[in-house]
């Protein structure tokens, strides 16, 4: 069996499992956030009743973390009902923008979007949050309100995005009917090479197959190129499974893996036993492609959509209005090093905007030092318009005070996940998806431009 | 519900969940009735103006005129936002009739039992145009215009859950959920 039909058959009580096969998966943890958790919040009171419990308070985690920093009242109001749920069903993981457990979230525009605005428990990017808060184990099965729980993969398990229902479902009864998808093995061979990140080797996968090219797939990752990729880096791969129509991205567990987890599940006091699952060598898959990672070079993803793949280097006759680094794909610590690496002692040409994903980022950027110099302080004297408030922001657009956001018809270049029509706001603006790198050296040139000349040898 | 009639949205290839429904009205809870209410008003609101000039719901509408929508490959794509065929049905519309399907469009949609997301061998949405009458037999899977008849492909293991109006329904007829 592959390393999905193994997570799936653990989960399902059975011996193995094929695609296709439909089977009730019991759920060991359920992400939700603001956006999507009210919603499952209200179809599991009026399928289970309001005075209904959740299967098992400890495998629900819910970080608000998309509609946060915005004075739009609905959305303030959407944490505080998170609120009230975590604390009528004594939620242990309900990380929360504010401190006080019966106060009322209020976004303080007065201070602007920069000044930090969140409590002491807040999480962030729930994508980039749970890894560091204590949440992935190898070997489970991990399902969220939100397409881009598929994060999760790198860490060896079985992660995939749900609706509300299904999620009100799993609240209720901690199972899920799901098909086993077939699996799309992706074969990683030698290492990286200069200039070039995760975010490109995925974007090329993505141009390969076409963007709907693993609709009901697994994209599972293997090969000797592995060892050589960050758990980060890992996680930039597997989230965007889902832009190439994948049920779920998934990795092999190797010492990285395992040492990272079991001192996360330490430092958090969350549950650490867990059984990794290996893929059989033999195992039969729908199709297998080989990617000899030390032969890419900086990729870009044109608008209309992910899969609309070109070389940076013939995209220099494209200017670009804005650049954006942040979100669950491009807004890691990995991702503000690789940015701040480019931008060093430079001037961005065109307005640049950063959004840590997680307040432990933000506060990475304070410690990390490139030449003596702070992440933060590059940064901020190259120009680039930087925020403690870690969240979502702009990358799906968002309320119209979100920071970021593409309010008129513009061309920015991204480190996001996404570029459809007005995924970043206006729906006549234009977004480049490209890695960190490329964002950076974009963004000094404002044409996009190959990172590679903007890095020390 | 055997049949459902009525006039035809068209919809091309790759309609991604930020076209069904735009991101910044996805602080609109899809269980609080006023908010579904006004959650439907802007479905497909994200749709280019450019290339369809003629809206699904017109201006000033609060609803569509269109109980079907047929669209090309890779319906729904993006997000997992269950709002997106929350939002369509809200607006009226009952069945989506594509070439293909993006997955957790096409899982909510059977969840939630609110669309029948139906899917065609041929490319319909280069044979019908907006405004179009059409005809779906639900109990035959076709789709007809005019006089042509069409075989849909079946609906096959979903549809019982589909019929049942949910998931949750679906559960309780199998026993797999007791009722509160």
């Amino acid at each position: 069996m592959t390393l999905t039909e193994q997570l799936l058959a653990r989960a399902s009580g059975k011996k193995t499992v094929s695609p296709g096969d439909n089977v009730w998966v019991n759920v060991d943890v359920l992400l939700t956030h603001d956006i999507c958790g009210p919603g499952t919040i209200g179809v599991f009171q009026r399928e289970f009743g309001k005075s209904a419990r959740v299967w098992d308070p400890r495998k629900v985690v819910i970080i608000p973390d998309h509609y946060i920093f915005t004075s739009d009242s609905q959305s303030n109001r959407n944490v505080d009902l998170l609120r009230e749920f975590a604390r009528a069903q004594q939620l242990p993981y309900f990380y929360d923008v504010i401190d006080d457990p019966t106060g009322h979230w209020q976004f303080d525009s007065s201070r602007g979007p920069l000044a930090r605005q969140y409590g002491d428990r807040y999480g962030g990017v729930c994508h980039a949050a749970v890894p560091e808060r204590g949440h992935v184990r190898p070997g489970e099965v991990f399902l969220g309100t939100d397409s881009h729980t598929c994060t999760a993969g790198a860490f060896n398990l079985f992660a995939t995005g749900v609706g509300n229902t299904d999620a009100g479902f799993v609240l209720g009864t901690g199972k899920l009917l799901l098909k086993v998808p077939p699996t799309l093995r992706f074969r990683l061979e030698d290492e990286l090479p200069k200039g070039v990140m995760a975010k490109d080797v995925i974007l090329e996968i993505i141009g390969r197959i076409g963007f709907d090219g693993a609709t009901y797939c697994a994209m599972e990752f293997d090969g000797a190129g592995i060892a050589s990729l960050s758990l980060e880096d890992r996680m930039t791969i597997a989230n965007m499974a889902i832009e190439a129509g994948g049920k779920n991205g998934v990795f092999p567990a190797d010492e990285k893996t395992l040492s990272f987890v079991q001192e996360s599940c330490r430092r958090n006091g969350t549950h650490a036993q867990f059984e990794p699952v290996e893929s059989d060598p033999d195992a039969p898959v729908l199709a297998e492609q080989t990617i000899d990672l030390s032969a890419l070079e900086p990729t870009v993803a044109q608008p209309p959509n992910p899969g609309n793949r070109e070389l940076a280097q013939r995209l220099s006759s494209v200017r670009i209005d804005r650049a954006y680094l942040g979100s669950c794909t491009g807004g890691k610590l990995s991702d503000f090093l690789a940015f701040a690496q480019v931008l060093n002692g430079k001037q961005v040409a065109v307005e640049t905007f950063a959004v840590p994903a997680t307040p432990l980022v933000a506060s990475e950027l304070h410690r990390r030092q490139i030449d003596g110099k702070s992440v933060w302080e590059i940064l901020s004297s190259a120009g680039v318009r930087l925020t403690e408030n870690a969240s979502c922001a702009a990358c799906l657009g968002g309320p119209m005070d979100t920071f970021g956001r593409l309010d008129r018809p513009m061309t920015c270049i991204s480190a996001t996940n996404r570029n459809f029509p007005g995924r970043m706001g206006h729906k006549e603006s234009k977004v480049y998806l490209a890695s960190p790198y490329t964002v950076a050296a974009s963004a000094l040139t404002g044409r996009i431009t190959d990172p590679r000349e903007f890095l020390p040898s | 519900m055997s049949t459902i009639s009525g006039p035809a949205y068209v919809v091309g290839d790759n309609i991604d969940t930020d076209q069904i429904i735009p991101a910044q009205y996805l602080m609109l809870v899809p269980t609080v009735p006023e908010e579904l209410h006004k959650l439907g008003s802007y479905a497909l609101s994200g749709l280019p103006d450019d290339l369809y000039p003629e809206r699904f719901i017109a201006r000033g509408e609060e609803t569509s005129r269109y109980p079907i929508l047929i669209a090309g490959r890779n319906f729904g794509c993006g997000s997992s936002r269950e709002h997106a065929p929350i939002a369509l049905a809200a607006a009226g519309c009952r069945i989506v009739v594509a070439e293909s399907y993006a997955r957790i469009f096409f899982r909510n949609s059977v969840s939630t039992g609110v669309l029948y997301p139906c899917e065609s061998a041929e490319r319909l949405c280069e044979r019908i145009r907006t405004g179009d009458l059409v005809e779906v037999d639900l109990q035959n899977e076709t789709i007809s215009v005019g006089p042509a008849r069409r075989r849909l492909k079946s609906l096959g293991e979903v549809r019982p859950v589909v019929e049942a109006g949910g998931i949750f329904q679906y559960a309780r007829k199998t026993g797999m959920v007791s009722t509160p």
